[in-house]
């Protein structure tokens, strides 16, 4: 490594690369993406740490929140006065808002308040402070966006339940929420003391119980916690600010993960690129390595010249990637922030700025060392006997080996590393082993196949340029490999993106139910299917549901069952509230899939019922297995009669428990009812007749839940496809330099033909015709495969249907073949605009 | 052989084995070269003249034979040691230049001694002074693209000479220019070869010019067909004479 420090070499690989410059920099550029993809989401990511860290008391808003789904018991409540600190209490549930101005109505988060919170950080309103207004006046604070969206001004009163109360304040910012919870349920503060007057909620309403506590500095936490796991006669669940620290430091590690791999997908490409070029490039150098040894340089020193030039270039290049990545990291949270429950700071993270420079640098020389090394083989011979063949081949299997091990395990180190899972690492880095090895393989092939099945028949320009695709020299294999490679990941992200958008269509369907009442009292259920008679729509389903838990199963209790570690029964399963219906005959959305539906329950003895397949799994339960539910107080002893298939994506009230008739009729009992509005009039006339004759009765509007859902995907798929863009570019830019680069192994020939008298006209078709069959193969072979995977990834991880959309496939293979053909084109028109020896002598250089 | 031989070489016989086909291109050759002659290299193409000097420089491995080259073995060295050896003792001419692409004229002039590690400013001095000797003082900056042939052989000629090596191997280096330049060239060789007593192995087709040697070997297919050594030579006679260096 010496000679590596000599000056002689430093000097030498600056006046190598001096004549080169432009073709060096096109060497590079196509790491430069990727880097500035990682250097951004890194340092995106070190920020928002940064910011949870020193907000952390903010994003919870006090030190600590418990949580019941029942009114407090006595115990709790004096458990509470034990506690001590500062507290304040929050009364949450679902409502409709109704705005008797507008007379719009809105599913809404309804939050009664009592007390200081958030102790920590700051509810931000509209004009400031009007959280005062809650706790002084009988006032309301509304969602911004919700007012913005229904044109209610401060000073218009909303009706929640039996109350109207003047709205006090416009909601712009709650503490550790993302603004994006106000698309799904939109947040109404109301004080209190109001609750019961709105009288909403009755026997069946789901509603939160939180109380949140402000504790002197110092407190013990860990004391506190425990105290909380003790026996309590209520089940408290609880949140700490550690725990809501590792929430969001989880959640943001998934989103940065997901976003570097798409960014590291963008560095590949750009290594790819980097070894396709620099492989032509170091090709050219094999002469020269050969003279520099005839003159007595050692073959180290030959091939550190050019090491140098590679580890320099990777160094500029990550220069520009870094400065270009920080430059990117001001708009990440300007797409990310709905989404945050945070404001982010942004500041130089020195880890993403180092983490660039070493994966620019290192990705550059990585995939520069197979090229490097041939030169060490550089025999001074070449000088007598010019050198015309792969220039790997001068490398023993073994060193290849060794360097595609080599290069596997970067890969495949890098990719743990930024997702810090050693599965996901390790499935990324082999699916791309193997799409390599089978563009490897089609490219080998094509070259075979068209020299067997050589269409001696046409003209000779077309065969001419079908001919260099398989002639020494050729670029076939390079250009395959780096330009399927980009198309199958680009166009992977871009079907399964599709494929996901497309699921959501479900709704759109003619007849599909797109209104959902629910919490229907029994004595109201007449009444909310008359007035949707009225409005001249039809009840689509009207059915009874009856809220349980699970008791016990197979004689053993639901706690000492979540205690049991060695069962393998989910402690969600267990424990959640199940919300049954019952009725004599299964719907065209179900199917049995073992045991035997009985549709009327035997007079005596235990119940069949059916479960749904997904939470039989869940509970390890097969057919007779006894269950026994608690039915608020009374336990109904039940044994597993079916497990049946539901098709949750239907709009409908889905159940994953179903009981025969004849049992739970007697039980107290809320209905849900199904319709469908033909328009927005209809649906919003129907809504509003209801919530007048019935305040506590919620609606779901399918249609605006999933405009809600749709403009949510479309901000996250706006953020993806940014970072995808990168990729994208990048693997533009290995396309424009793969071609340029390749172009260099084509202009001496098509000069020569140019001085044997070839015309322009002629010249353009056999660079077309070459250009033209490797975008139009190298398209195809990465569609085909990108087919696959996303086929693949709809079949093993989205579990949803996969049909590739044709007009994609045809305008990405159009798009591509044109683009590479128009590159192709483009780069060559010197030939046609210089004379035949200005070129060589530019060549020359 | 003779205490004052620069090059000896002894059963020396190279093949090439192309897939199963082994072909013999150098068969059983010994011959020995004085310090400071002149020797030519001739016979038809396909001969292995090229091999032959190519096996002499060093620029290969011969298949079996020996190669002393200024009393050292070159056999026994390794590829970074034989690179040693040329830097310090050998010149190199070939018929096609070989001149590196990237770098200038004088920058490919100063590379033999610049791998010696010899000080920036006499190397490029010395270059220069080559460089202005062959005539080219004016194309110190350009680059071989930029060069006719002739030109880039007259570098590549000073390229040859700046280490002042003990012996200088030439391989049809008029071969690619016209009669006029390429007399230029062998002028400038044997003049440098005069002066600086450097012995000269030169490969030719040119028989005037190999009859200017004081010995010519004459190889067909692989073998010695013809050694002789004419003392009434040109080239003897000059170096009689010794006369100063003209430009
Ligand atoms: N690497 C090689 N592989 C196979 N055959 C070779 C190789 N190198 C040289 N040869 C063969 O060796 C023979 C001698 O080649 P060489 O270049 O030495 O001839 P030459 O006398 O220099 O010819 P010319 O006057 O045409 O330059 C030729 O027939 C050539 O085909
Ligand atoms: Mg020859």
């Amino acid at each position: 490594m010496n000679s590596f420090f000599s000056s002689w070499t430093w000097k030498m690989a600056w006046r190598d690369a001096r004549s080169n410059k432009g073709r060096l920099f096109i060497y590079i550029s196509a790491i430069i993406l990727g880097v500035a993809a990682q250097v951004a989401i890194t340092s995106f990511r070190e920020n928002i740490d940064h910011t949870v860290n020193s907000q952390a008391k903010e994003l919870l808003g006090a030190d600590l929140e418990v949580e019941t789904n029942e009114p407090y018991t006595d115990q709790t409540l004096a458990f509470f006065d034990s506690l001590g600190g500062q507290q304040s209490s929050v009364v949450e549930f679902a409502s409709m808002a109704y705005f008797p101005k507008t007379g719009s109505t809105r599913l809404s988060n309804i939050r009664a308040l009592e007390g200081g919170f958030p102790f920590y950080g700051e509810l931000l309103t509209q004009p400031k402070n009007a959280v005062e207004k809650l706790r002084t006046g009988n006032q309301a604070l509304v969602d911004q966006t919700l007012m913005t969206q229904f044109n209610i001004r401060i000073g218009d009163s909303v009706k929640i339940g039996n109350v109207i109360l003047p709205i006090g304040g416009a909601i712009e910012k709650v503490p550790g929420e993302a603004a994006a919870v106000s698309l799904i349920g939109p947040r109404i503060f109301i004080p209190q003391r109001l609750v019961d007057s709105t009288n909403l909620i009755q026997p069946g309403s789901r509603v939160e119980y939180k109380t949140y506590f402000k504790f002197e500095a110092g407190r013990n936490m860990a004391a506190v916690e425990a105290s909380l796991e003790a026996d309590h006669d209520q089940r408290l669940r609880y949140d700490t600010v550690e725990e809501r620290k590792e929430e969001i430091g989880e959640a943001v590690a998934n989103l940065s993960k997901f976003l570097n791999l798409i960014g590291f997908v963008a560095l590949l490409l750009g290594g790819i690129g980097v070894a396709s070029a620099i492989h032509v490039y170091i090709k050219r150098k094999v002469d020269t390595a050969a003279i520099l040894r005839c003159l007595g340089s050692s073959a180290r020193q030959a091939m550190n010249i050019f090491l140098v030039q590679a580890l320099v270039l990777g160094f500029i290049g990550a220069l520009c990637g870094t400065l270009l990545g920080l430059g990117v990291q001001f708009m990440l949270p300007g797409l990310f922030n709905e989404f945050l429950p945070v404001q982010v700071d942004i500041g130089i993270s020195w880890f993403a700025i180092g983490l660039g420079f070493l994966t620019g640098t290192g990705v550059s020389f990585i995939f520069a060392l197979l090229p490097l090394l041939t030169l060490s083989k550089a025999s001074p011979l070449y000088t007598l006997r010019t050198f015309d063949d792969s220039i790997t081949s001068l490398l023993s299997t073994k060193t290849k080996g060794i360097i595609y091990l080599l290069i596997a395990i970067t890969i495949a180190g890098y990719a743990v590393l930024l997702t810090s899972d050693w599965q996901v690492g390790l499935f990324f880095t082999a699916g791309i082993i193997i799409a390599f090895g089978l563009l490897l393989g089609v490219a080998r092939m094509l070259m075979m196949l068209i020299r067997r099945f050589f269409p001696t028949s046409w003209p000779y320009v077309w065969r001419q340029g079908l001919a260099n695709l398989y002639r020494p020299n050729n670029q076939t294999t390079a250009l395959m490999v780096s330009l399927g490679l980009g198309v199958l990941l680009i166009s992977t992200l871009y079907f399964s993106q599709n494929m996901l958008m497309n699921e959501l269509q479900f709704a759109s369907r003619e007849d599909a139910p797109n209104l959902i009442f629910y919490d229907i009292q029994p004595d109201q259920n007449d009444g909310v299917n008359s007035i949707i008679k009225r409005n001249g729509a039809r009840v689509i389903q009207n059915v009874p549901m009856v809220t349980m838990r699970i008791d016990s199963l197979n004689g053993v209790s639901a706690d000492s069952i979540r205690n049991d570690s060695t069962r393998d029964v989910s402690g969600w399963a267990l424990r959640r509230e199940y919300r049954s219906t019952y009725r004599d005959t299964l719907l065209d959305s179900e199917t049995l899939l073992e045991g035997e539906w009985v549709g009327r329950a035997p007079d005596t003895g235990a119940v069949p019922i059916s479960l749904a397949q997904e939470i039989a799994e869940d509970l390890s339960a097969g057919i007779g297995d006894t269950l026994t539910f608690d039915v608020q107080g009374i336990p109904v002893k039940t044994y597993v009669g079916s497990i049946r298939e539901v098709d949750f994506q239907r709009v409908q009230p889905n159940f994953f428990v179903l009981f025969p008739s004849g049992v739970l009729e007697p039980a107290p009992q809320i209905f849900v009812t199904v319709t469908r509005a033909i328009d927005r009039n209809q649906s919003v006339q129907i809504q509003q007749d209801v919530v007048q004759s019935y305040p506590n009765i919620s609606a779901i509007d399918v249609r605006l839940i999933l405009s809600t859902i749709q403009s949510f995907i479309d901000k996250i798929s706006f953020a993806i496809e940014f970072m995808a863009l990168f990729s994208i570019i990048t693997g533009l830019i290995v396309l424009a330099s793969s071609v340029i680069v390749s172009r260099f192994q084509r202009i001496r020939e098509s000069v020569l033909l140019r001085t044997l008298g070839a015309s322009k006209r002629q010249i353009l078709i056999i660079t077309g015709v070459e250009y033209l069959f490797l975008g139009l193969l190298s398209a195809l072979t990465g569609l085909f495969l990108s087919i696959i995977t996303a086929w693949a990834l709809s079949y093993f991880y989205f579990d949803i249907s996969f049909i590739p959309n044709l007009w994609v496939i045809v305008l990405l293979t159009l798009g591509l073949t044109g683009l590479t053909l128009l590159i192709g084109l483009f780069s060559s028109r010197d030939i046609y605009k210089k004379t035949p020896l200005e070129i060589l002598r530019l060549e020359g250089t | 052989m003779e205490s004052n031989s620069i090059l000896s070489v002894s059963s020396l016989t190279q093949t090439f084995t192309t897939g199963d086909h082994k072909l013999t291109v150098l068969d059983d050759v010994s011959f020995s070269i004085e310090k400071g002659s002149m020797c030519s290299i001739v016979g038809p193409s396909g001969s292995g003249k090229t091999t032959l000097v190519g096996l002499c420089a060093g620029l290969d491995r011969p298949a079996k034979g020996t190669i002393i080259l200024n009393d050292i073995n070159i056999g026994k060295l390794n590829e970074d040691e034989r690179a040693k050896m040329r830097n310090q003792h050998v010149g190199f001419v070939f018929q096609t230049f070989q001149l590196v692409p990237t770098l200038t004229a004088l920058e490919n002039v100063m590379v033999p001694l610049e791998l010696r590690g010899s000080s920036a400013a006499s190397t490029q001095l010395k270059a220069t002074e080559l460089l202005a000797k062959v005539g080219l003082s004016d194309r110190l900056h350009h680059y071989p693209a930029q060069l006719s042939g002739g030109e880039q052989q007259r570098v590549a000629i000073a390229r040859a000479f700046i280490n002042e090596p003990d012996i200088l191997f030439a391989d049809e280096p008029t071969g690619n220019l016209d009669a006029e330049t390429g007399a230029t060239i062998e002028d400038l060789l044997f003049e440098l070869n005069r002066d600086l007593g450097t012995t000269l192995v030169l490969v030719t087709h040119d028989l005037t010019l190999a009859n200017k040697c004081e010995r010519v070997i004459e190889l067909k297919k692989g073998s010695i067909y013809r050694d002789e050594v004419t003392t009434d030579t040109v080239a003897a006679k000059s170096r009689e004479q010794v006369t100063p260096p003209n430009q």
